[in-house]
């Protein structure tokens, strides 16, 4: 008998410090929700204002988004496109684009389009290449992607899209040429794509399922 | 008053948690890679530490020995998740880069072993200080590797500091060497273990050389 008050003492006792810290857990969460969301907010629109400058856009870049999917953007999930516009007419997209063939798994990109299918810019929001080698393809720690603004599907013309090493027109970071090589083959895929698909990019109304 | 200055010891030097206890490794070694790094785990550790240690001296009297361990854990899981949402809060840059290892903090051995060794059988006050100077000790460490391993990496100190201390700081970006190629070892896993292992032998070489002066002065003072 005593056996058994002794257990549900415990485990009332467990039970209370289960509920007071999951409150307190809550009320903080609570408390910080909206800053949170505000955080991810901002910094999703920093990095596409690194791409596209908010002067030339008046539309709010963070909903003006569909999915789509797409073999060309590397993976088989939906990928995000963001559409700028100025005064309701498009200038520009902004689609999330992966390189998978990296040096160790996935590049994740940001490849922005004019409407007139050259290059705003690229900028990777997240890899795993080597520290001090392949992640020179982050602009944080070297200039290479900004290479590529400008370019578009012809110019340079498409058995040039490579780079150098393998006779193409784009220099390779040195001692990270699988890395500088699935870059530039994801931003040609995703220029192919966008070539594909531009009408259906810039509808305003989105039928579901709108691209295959 | 001694016993004060006994936990601070303790804490900083005797029983450092990760060069003398080695504990905390998994973070330690991970996030060293450049000082601002360190120095963001070091205060997100040393905050749980502080805050886990009150709480546990506070309700040591009535937590019976059988469910001890279960809300020792609870305890720290909750103060790791409030210092994680703060983090995300109010320094989103920071965390993207460490806030897998905020989470890790919960497996932090140093936290569980304070929390069973010392402050189930401690005072509030002491129990305070002892996580106060455990958690400098382990971010003194973090800072020292995370200093050596960024300036032989990088060649450079302090950068990024604007991750923990907004804009401004970025200029207190240090460029020792000009035009440094880098070291790659020093930057990826294999710099943190010979790192640490140097602080450690470090360590050891001054205990030993101050454990000589002593019994010198102890021969001189018996004879």
């Amino acid at each position: 008998m005593s056996v058994g008050k002794n257990m549900l003492i415990s485990a009332s006792l467990l039970g209370i410090f289960a509920i007071v810290g999951t409150a307190m857990v809550a009320y903080t969460n609570e408390h910080t929700v909206e800053q949170v969301a505000f955080n991810k907010q901002q910094y999703t629109l920093n990095k596409l204002h690194e791409i596209i400058s908010p002067k030339a856009h008046d539309n709010d870049l963070e909903s003006d988004t569909i999915k789509v999917t797409d073999p060309r953007l590397g993976s088989k999930h939906p990928m995000i496109v963001y559409r700028a516009r100025k005064d309701g007419k498009p200038v520009a997209a902004i689609i999330q684009s992966i390189a998978p063939d990296g040096y160790s798994g996935n590049i994740e990109m940001l490849v922005g389009i004019r409407v007139d299918g050259s290059l705003l810019g690229v900028r990777v929001t997240d890899h795993q290449e080597t520290p001090g080698l392949g992640d020179n393809i982050d602009i944080r720690k070297s200039n290479w992607i900004l290479q590529f603004n400008n370019h578009s599907l012809s110019n340079p013309t498409p058995t040039n899209w490579k780079v150098k090493r393998d006779g193409g027109a784009f220099d390779q970071i040195t001692s990270a040429t699988i890395s500088s090589r699935a870059v530039t083959k994801a931003v040609y895929n995703t220029l192919q794509y966008f070539k594909d698909h531009h009408d259906e990019l810039f509808k305003t109304e989105v039928p579901h399922e709108p691209i295959q | 008053m001694s016993q004060y200055s006994e936990i601070i010891q303790n804490g900083l030097w005797k029983n450092n948690p990760a060069t003398v206890q080695v504990l905390g490794l998994c973070p330690l070694l991970a996030v060293t890679s450049t000082v601002v790094n360190a120095l963001g785990l070091g205060i997100a550790t040393t905050l749980v530490l502080i805050v886990t240690n009150v709480i546990i001296s506070l309700i040591r009297d009535f937590v019976r020995p059988e469910i001890r361990m279960p809300v020792f854990v609870m305890v720290i899981a909750v103060a790791v998740t409030i210092a994680q949402i703060i983090m995300q809060a109010y320094f989103y840059e920071l965390y993207l880069i460490i806030g897998l290892y905020i989470a890790l903090i919960t497996t932090n051995c140093t936290i569980m072993a304070r929390a069973e060794a010392f402050a189930s059988k401690n005072g509030v006050r002491e129990s305070f200080l002892d996580g106060l100077f455990m958690g400098l000790g382990f971010t003194a460490v973090l800072l020292t590797l995370g200093a050596m391993r960024e300036l032989i990496g990088y060649g450079t100190l302090f950068q990024q500091f604007n991750l923990l201390f907004g804009e401004g700081a970025k200029a207190m970006k240090i460029t020792v060497f000009h035009d440094y190629p880098g070291f790659l070892l020093a930057i990826l896993p294999p710099g943190a273990f010979i790192g640490l292992g140097l602080l450690i032998a470090i360590k050891n070489i001054i205990d030993a050389k101050r454990a000589e002066a002593q019994s010198e002065v102890n021969v001189q003072t018996a004879t």
